[in-house]
């Protein structure tokens, strides 16, 4: 009876969590009668009495207000569409891209061609998963030159950690700049390519350690201390 | 009928025990989710991709997500004549079983208009292989992170002469035999797939079926084991 799991435990799909009817299923969970079924691979989270159960594994799913990383892929008559690793593009029309003014006809692709890296918001998304972006708002831009490293969506709030705590451990120890978005997108860029490698390397290891414990003192240890204490670059997404 | 009777399985094994069992997950890095399955000599590898635009544009499901399986079997992976390459009328009835058989439990409204590809390639074969894709199938939906209410276990259970046999091998399969595969889910042990080939009494089948809620949970065992040892965690 009660909970059969402790919270942080992983679980698998069709793994019973609960038995009777004191808890609640939340995310990626549901109830079987009595129990209370694990849908996916993930760990426990419990939040009062509901029960959720945090992915370790799967695609990205949209959702409004995410701020992402994505590609252009196609230019069309007043729209851009942009891959963010979903299985359909997203829209980024002109009215959300510039707030410039586009004269008709003019070529789209000199503001943003295919290939380019944008980070965008997602301001709308429709049951079918159609997105609209937009480009305008703070820290919201095309991005130039830099490095691409994708993890794990459902892990990005253990990339980032509690008010983006892990990621200064990396940004600071390497002296670069991190752009983490929702999608799992993450890109970064710094004055030295070592640097800018050991920090793509560290954050495939917290993609890969994710549920462990002490892993930030691991990545500062990984990463050889702290390279630059009072780093003015900050970048919080 | 003839009376010949089965005293001795050819490869030493009881009546009531499977082959060994082999899985691993995360076998295919470019995959989104992948596993391998191996029931004695016959090994699947199984790689999911997706969700992914669907095309034929025709083809998308506006309320869910299609599983499309494409079950492949090599062109050396026989122990006899080489298998011709490509599909068959055979792979494309494996295709629509596994199709079905994963439909009660997997859950993919979230992911409407797209297709989830599974691709399933037997590397080496000696009976069972719908069974071993199964189960690297549902080993590796949930490397995916496909929502999924229970996992699947799949067993071959069959009745060589007069015996009831688990998990036959080809060698046994050409014998007079009866060949049943089940797959089961793994908590409340319903069928999601059944086929029979051959001719067997309602009796024995009852039989076969009570064994096969056993068989499954060996298999289950094994599956739950390999994940696992992906994902780590606390607990096993």
């Amino acid at each position: 009876m009660g909970l059969m799991v402790d919270e942080k435990d992983v679980v698998l799909p069709g793994q019973i969590i609960a038995e009777g009817m004191d808890f609640l299923p939340a995310m990626n969970t549901y109830r079987d009668e009595n129990n209370i079924v694990s849908t996916r691979i993930g760990f426990i989270k419990m939040s009062g009495r509901s029960i959720n159960v945090i992915p370790l594994s799967g695609p990205y799913i949209p959702k409004v207000g995410d701020t992402v990383i994505g590609r252009v892929s196609n230019i069309g008559l007043s729209s851009w569409s942009v891959n963010v690793g979903y299985a359909y593009e997203a829209a980024l029309s002109l009215k959300d891209a510039t707030s410039e003014y586009i004269q008709r006809g003019s070529d789209l692709s000199q503001y943003y061609d295919i290939g380019d890296f944008v980070v965008a918001k997602i301001i709308n998304v429709t049951k079918m998963k159609f997105m609209d972006l937009t480009t305008k708002g703070p820290g919201l831009r095309k991005l130039n030159g830099g490095l691409l490293v994708k993890v794990t969506p459902s892990k990005v709030p253990r990339v980032i950690g509690k008010q983006g705590s892990m990621i200064s451990v990396v940004k600071n120890a390497t002296n670069t700049r991190i752009i983490v978005g929702q999608n799992g997108w993450v890109w970064i860029q710094g004055e030295n390519p070592e640097d800018v490698k050991k920090a793509a390397e560290a954050l495939l290891m917290i993609d890969q350690q994710a549920i462990s414990e002490g892993l930030t003192d691991r990545i500062e240890k990984f990463l050889g201390g702290k390279k630059n204490d009072n780093n003015n670059i900050q970048e919080e997404i | 009928m003839t009376t010949t009777t089965y005293k001795k399985r050819s490869d030493g094994r009881r009546f009531d025990e499977p082959r060994e069992m082999e899985a691993k997950v995360g076998v295919v890095p470019r995959a989104d989710g992948s596993a391998m399955f191996k029931a004695g000599k016959s090994l699947a590898i199984a790689a999911v991709y997706g969700p992914r635009q669907m095309n034929p544009a025709f083809m998308r499901n506006p309320k869910k997500g299609t599983l499309r399986v494409n079950y492949n079997m090599m062109a050396f992976s026989g122990s006899g004549e080489r298998v011709r390459p490509g599909p068959s009328r055979r792979s494309k009835e494996i295709n629509l079983v596994i199709e079905k058989a994963f439909e009660p439990v997997i859950d993919t409204t979230e992911f409407s208009n797209t297709a989830i590809d599974l691709y399933i390639d037997l590397i080496q074969t000696d009976a069972g292989t719908r069974c071993a894709a199964i189960n690297a199938a549902t080993l590796a939906l949930a490397d995916a992170g496909i929502n999924m209410k229970e996992m699947i276990s799949a067993m071959a259970i069959g009745k060589v002469h007069d015996k009831i046999c688990i998990d036959l091998t080809k060698e046994e399969e050409d014998m007079e035999a009866v060949d049943i595969p089940i797959a089961m889910t793994s908590n409340s042990g319903k069928v999601t797939l059944l086929q029979m080939d051959g001719v067997i009494s309602r009796e024995d089948l009852k039989e076969v079926l009570r064994q096969a809620r056993d068989a499954t949970l060996k298999v289950y065992e094994v599956q739950k084991k390999a994940l696992m040892e992906k994902y780590g965690g606390k607990n096993e």
